[in-house]
């Protein structure tokens, strides 16, 4: 067996790599600068990083680079960029809200001493001595590292390491809130585990695909697809499997159910990280897979994933209904966004590069709205508070807009984004991805979705009817946030305005940049 | 027919008219600061709310010089704002279009507006909200505008919910009354009955033509076979009676008479209530080659000006005879609409003409309230034409306009719309013929009540002329309640012809048979109101009436009776039984399926030790899931 070296085309791999650097130096930082400076430099970092990365993918972009990159184990394509983008600019907006210390009287939302046993002695020495994580951000870095390359993944195994990259670190991150810290541990430990045996569902898929076209790449598996080896057995078993994998990474039913413990339990600045990053690699991913790889196998796993896309829509939605905990009804409308997001995959007509490039360009499109969306409620979760910390129950929501009417009206923004009440971003993601199904063939699997959003438009409106007319409780107070908080909530409030109101460039956009190359 | 060649393309904004949104900017950003502004604004807030419709008034008359100054062939401007979605076959695009039917309403919108602001200053002076009523007539004047300027359907229907909104808030203003709570209540669901309509038309021509805007619309028009010509026009013709409260869906606008009185001068006589009125000339190439259509219109129009005078003769409550004479009014300019190209031009003449003189006496009927401590039965009026001057004189110009008489300004413009009915249809004419009579009765029975005869004063009452920031607007509008017929007479048709499609007309000053029979029997009409109400003292108490006539019209023709009996009653009936299938059924189901889940998760705790075993559990049976779908569909 020959083993060729691969070739590395550094320009185009420089945004991955410009991150991967960041976050083996945040570890360097840790070990050599003196705790007093440690935030400020991960932070200065961390920007600087991110920025840099950013301005290197447009520079690719304008200069046209793309293909197949190391051995077309990764692809640097019209999709690639645009995740790669909305991944930095959401990642850095999410880890914005990482640095925020002014909130919480001068610490942030992580532990003190994430090693030491709840309620512990050296628990109560480690935050009289204001010690505070600040590896949180090379470990966030590390986790976006990975999911840039599953975003551009272009074979199984690259595939694989890439999600053991981005999941092992928010495993850890998950631990770390400074608050209900064993629930914080709880839900961490539930994340890992249940992430192992997805994982294990994956490589079990992996494995199976590559008895089948004996070949990890996605160009190779695809044409295998024409001219069979061995028997369909193998293929769809390995691609049943892979669908688990992948479907529990973006929180689909029935592999949702970390889903909402983990969102509660993790730091609310990781929740939003995960929420947003987490679900838009996980997304492209798996329309890469099912689009590339399995493209000429539509016709199986079309009913497999409209039924999982029903499934997540109406659970997700009906669930969210009894929700009475604002990060959990984040969590159940995550998952019905997942629901939505599949619709649209489903509606792929892969046969016709216009039709792919539609309903791509209306997951990105839905993806980005939602990302806003989702890190204005974020940033504004960590900013009701009483004296123990955030409050999450709705009912202390109400009567917030009398306390503080800006971040009252961003919330209702955001609820009507992710409502799809028009004007708003997530009017527009809807109505895409409700056009790209109904392109595709899928007029009853759009009925079902137009019904499930008007239930989901409940639950929203029950968030906006509690703060707008609720009387205020006692004791709740809306935060004095910094920058690092107020950043993210203003930019995720207006680009949120933005995309409702002038849509047309980033749909355009996401049209223009084309399907995926092979 | 309309014949083509007198049509233009509107050109596309350069320069200066490209900012003509501010025309609507400017009053809605007004409305936003003033919501917001909070107490510090509670002094001066008042005075942005008037400079802010000025200023919209300015750009409305610098556009309107442009046009006059301009040729015919460039008066029509569109302004695009921008391109909402775009994707395949459907393209939504929001602007502009100021032609020369929309520039007409924005003049009329903003000019009797800014006057009715300047009197608001005034009227409201006492109330602690006023700085909120500003910030909602603002709102109004800005939804209105869209109302008028939008180049296409869409846009249109949003400054149509705007201003429903606005009317909402401002009719249920006094929100301590809980008549003025049910009456706001009351306009808005039947306003949503006709929002349906428009709702679907927008929908159909959306379906049907690709685009909502009214140069596609117009275009398409003609391709359309019979049925969806008549459907599009009976669905806007059901909008137009919501909004301007045509027969059958009247019967708010006499409750909406619980806001404040400067409301019911702008928004539920001079400007809003026109919008049905509007929206039927502005769809003319549907009604125009639509029979079904053009004719519901006339019916409509001829039943609406008859009940609404009816209601008029009959009301002792100066406000709600007023209300009636409205709805006649605006059953006149649906007459003119509904009759084609022949009338479209007198239906916006009069429409003009009515927004003048009927916002002057509406004015001048809250001028009188203020005199009178807010109390609005006439039967305790009375000789207030000395101690009042000015309304008075100012409410007479408005009153010889409304009746008719010669050289003011409801002579010309209602004069067309008879004589035009006659020459369609002898049916409609004599109706429009017979409107005019009770028009003149009912008004004249209001002017003896109100301004002559005895004193029938409550005690304590001492009445007084209202300031002069109340007068000076009721003097502009009497002016032009005096010379506006006049002014536009000779000018009007040919000035909308391009907009509105042309028709041979000719206009003379010497009236024709049926104009000398309009004003003998408008003169029976004025003798008729002095034989009953001037030649004999009023009663201060409304006598008990067996007349058959004067029972249903104190009763608005039992409107909300038949309402009750047909819609409520049965939707209430409707509404308990599915709500009992919602406790029985829904509810039992989703409790029941509560109850399972909660019951399944107790037993599988029982069994288990942890959660994270549940889910792994949750997932495998996933994992069996995903295996049976994907063999059955190989099977499939």
């Amino acid at each position: 067996m020959n083993i060729t070296a691969p070739t590395f085309e550094w320009l185009e791999l420089a945004p991955v790599l410009i991150v991967l650097t960041a976050a083996i130096l945040g570890v360097v930082i840790e070990a050599a600068v003196p705790r007093a400076y440690r935030l400020v430099s991960q932070v200065g970092l961390m920007v600087v990083s991110l920025v840099a990365a950013l301005a290197v993918l447009v520079e690719n972009f304008v200069s046209q680079r793309s293909g197949t990159l190391v051995s077309a184990s990764m692809v640097l394509d019209g999709p690639a960029y645009l995740a790669w983008a909305a991944l930095l600019v959401f990642g850095l907006l999410s880890m914005l809200l990482f640095a925020e210390r002014r909130l919480g009287n001068g610490s942030t939302a992580f532990a003190a001493s994430a090693a030491a046993v709840p309620g512990s002695v050296s628990e109560s020495e480690a935050a009289v001595a204001q010690h505070e994580h600040t590896e949180v951000f090379p470990l966030a870095l590390f986790s976006l590292s990975g999911m840039l390359v599953f975003a551009a993944a272009n074979d199984l195994l690259t595939a694989f390491v890439a999600l053991e990259v981005m999941s092992l670190p928010l495993y850890l991150l998950s631990a770390m809130a400074r608050r209900r810290r064993l629930l914080s541990q709880e839900a961490a430990l539930k994340y890992f585990l249940l992430g192992a045996l997805s994982s294990a569902f994956f490589l079990f898929g992996i494995a199976l695909v590559y008895g089948y076209a004996g070949s990890f790449g996605f160009r190779d598996i695809a044409t295998s697809i024409g001219a069979p080896v061995y028997g369909d057995g193998l293929l769809l078993t390995g691609m049943g499997f892979l669908a688990i994998g992948l479907l529990f990474k973006i929180g689909a039913v029935p592999f949702h159910n970390w889903v909402p413990d983990v969102y509660v339990g993790a730091p609310s600045p990781v929740t939003g990280f995960m929420a947003i990053c987490t679900k838009f690699a996980a997304v492209m991913a798996v329309v890469r897979v099912f689009y590339v790889a399995l493209g000429a196998e539509r016709w199986s796993w079309q009913p497999l994933i409209a039924a999982i896309a029903v499934l997540t829509m109406v659970v997700g939605v009906v669930i969210a209904v009894a929700q009475t905990d604002i990060k959990r009804l984040l969590a159940y409308s995550s998952i019905s966004h997942a629901g939505f997001i599949l619709v649209a995959v489903v509606g792929a007509s892969v046969g016709t590069a216009a039709g792919a490039s539609s309903s791509l360009a209306s997951i990105v499109f839905y993806l980005v709205a939602y990302g806003f969306a989702t890190v204005a409620s974020f940033a504004a979760v960590t900013m009701v508070r009483d004296a123990a910390g955030e409050v999450h129950s709705i009912t202390g929501w109400s009567g917030l807009a009398r306390r503080n009417p800006f971040l009252a009206s961003v919330v209702a923004l955001a609820m009507l984004s992710f409502a799809g009440i028009p004007l708003t971003g997530g009017f527009i993601g809807k109505w895409a991805v409700f056009t790209a199904a109904w392109r595709g063939g899928y007029s009853w699997l759009v009925a079902v979705a137009i019904v499930a959003s008007v239930v989901a438009a409940y639950v929203y409106f029950k968030v906006i009817i509690a703060m707008f007319f609720g009387e205020p409780v006692a004791g709740v107070e809306v935060g004095k946030a910094s920058g690092f908080t107020l950043v993210p909530l203003v930019v995720g409030a207006a680009a949120t305005l933005y995309l409702g109101l002038f849509p047309g460039q980033l749909l355009d956009l996401a049209t223009a940049v084309g399907t995926f190359l092979r | 027919m309309i014949s083509l060649e007198t049509t233009f393309a509107p050109v596309l904004a350069t320069g200066l008219t490209s900012y003509a949104w501010l025309i609507i900017a400017i009053p809605a950003i007004s409305a936003a600061v003033l919501l917001l502004g909070g107490r510090l604004l509670d002094q001066v807030g008042h005075w942005l709310g008037v400079a802010a419709v000025t200023a919209s008034f300015v750009i409305a008359a610098t556009l309107f010089g442009y046009q006059l100054m301009s040729d015919e062939s460039a008066r029509a401007i569109s302004v695009p704002l921008y391109t909402w979605i775009a994707a395949g076959t459907w393209k939504v695009t929001a602007g502009l279009l100021i032609d020369q039917l929309s520039i007409l309403f924005a003049l009329l919108i903003t000019g009797v507006g800014a006057l009715i602001h300047v009197y608001s200053v005034g009227y409201m002076a006492p109330d602690e909200r006023r700085r909120r009523f500003f910030a909602y007539l603002n709102l109004f004047i800005a939804a209105m505008l869209t109302l008028v300027l939008a180049d296409n359907y869409l846009v249109l229907f949003v400054g149509w919910e705007g201003v429903g909104l606005a009317s909402y808030l401002l009719i249920g203003f006094w929100q301590h009354k809980p008549s003025a709570a049910a009456a706001a209540k009351k306009a808005f669901v039947m306003n949503r009955i006709g929002d349906l309509g428009l709702t679907m038309a927008v929908m159909s021509m959306l379906a049907l033509f690709g685009s909502s805007s009214f140069a596609a619309v117009n275009a398409g028009a003609e391709h359309l076979d019979a049925f969806w010509v008549a459907t599009i026009g009976l669905l806007l013709l059901l909008g137009a009676c919501g909004k301007s409260a045509q027969v059958p869906l009247q019967a708010w606008l006499l409750d909406a008479m619980e806001g404040p009185t400067p409301v019911s001068a702008l928004i539920h006589a001079a400007t809003m209530v026109t919008a049905g009125v509007y929206l039927v000339v502005r769809s003319h190439a549907i009604f125009s080659i639509s029979p079904v259509a053009s004719t519901a219109v006339v019916v409509v129009g001829a039943v609406t000006l008859l009940v609404g005078a009816w209601i008029g003769t009959s009301k002792d409550d100066i406000k709600k005879v007023l209300a009636g004479s409205t709805m006649s009014q605006i059953g006149y300019m649906m007459l003119a609409a509904g009759l084609g190209p022949v009338g479209y031009a007198f239906a916006i003449f009069h429409l003009l003409t009515h927004g003048f003189f009927k916002a002057n006496m509406f004015l001048g009927a809250g001028s009188v309230m203020h005199a009178m401590d807010d109390d609005v039965n006439m039967r305790h009026y009375g000789a207030l034409a000395k101690v009042t001057r000015i309304t008075f004189l100012t409410f007479g110009m408005g009153y010889l306009a409304i009746i008719g008489f010669p050289f003011f300004a409801g002579y010309f413009s209602k004069d067309h719309i008879i004589e035009a009915a006659f020459e369609v249809s002898t049916v409609a004419g004599i109706a429009a013929l017979v409107g005019a009579g009770i028009t003149a009765f009912y008004m004249t029975r209001l002017m003896l009540m109100t301004f002559f005869g005895e004193k029938r004063w409550r005690e304590g009452v001492h009445p007084h002329e209202s300031p002069l920031v109340m007068t000076v607007p009721l003097i502009v509008l009497a002016v032009f309640s005096i010379g506006a017929g006049a002014l536009m007479n000779w000018w009007i048709q040919d000035w909308l012809e391009p907009a509105v499609g042309n028709h041979v007309h000719e206009i003379s000053i010497v009236p024709g048979p049926i104009g000398w029979l309009t004003m003998l029997i408008v003169a029976a009409g004025i003798a008729l109101g002095w034989y009953l109400f001037g030649r004999q003292p009023v009663p201060a108490e409304a006598p008990a009436s067996r007349n058959p006539f004067t029972v249903a019209g104190r009763n608005d023709l039992f409107g909300d009776l038949v309402n009750d009996t047909l819609v409520v009653r049965p939707t209430m009936f409707a509404s308990r039984g599915l709500v009992a299938n919602d406790d029985k059924v829904i509810d039992g189901g989703v409790g029941g399926l509560a109850t399972l889940t909660v019951g399944l998760s107790n037993q599988v705790r029982k069994l288990q030790t942890g959660q994270v075993r549940n889910y792994a559990l949750t997932m495998t049976l996933g994992v069996v899931l995903v295996g049976v779908i994907v063999i059955l569909s190989q099977l499939g």
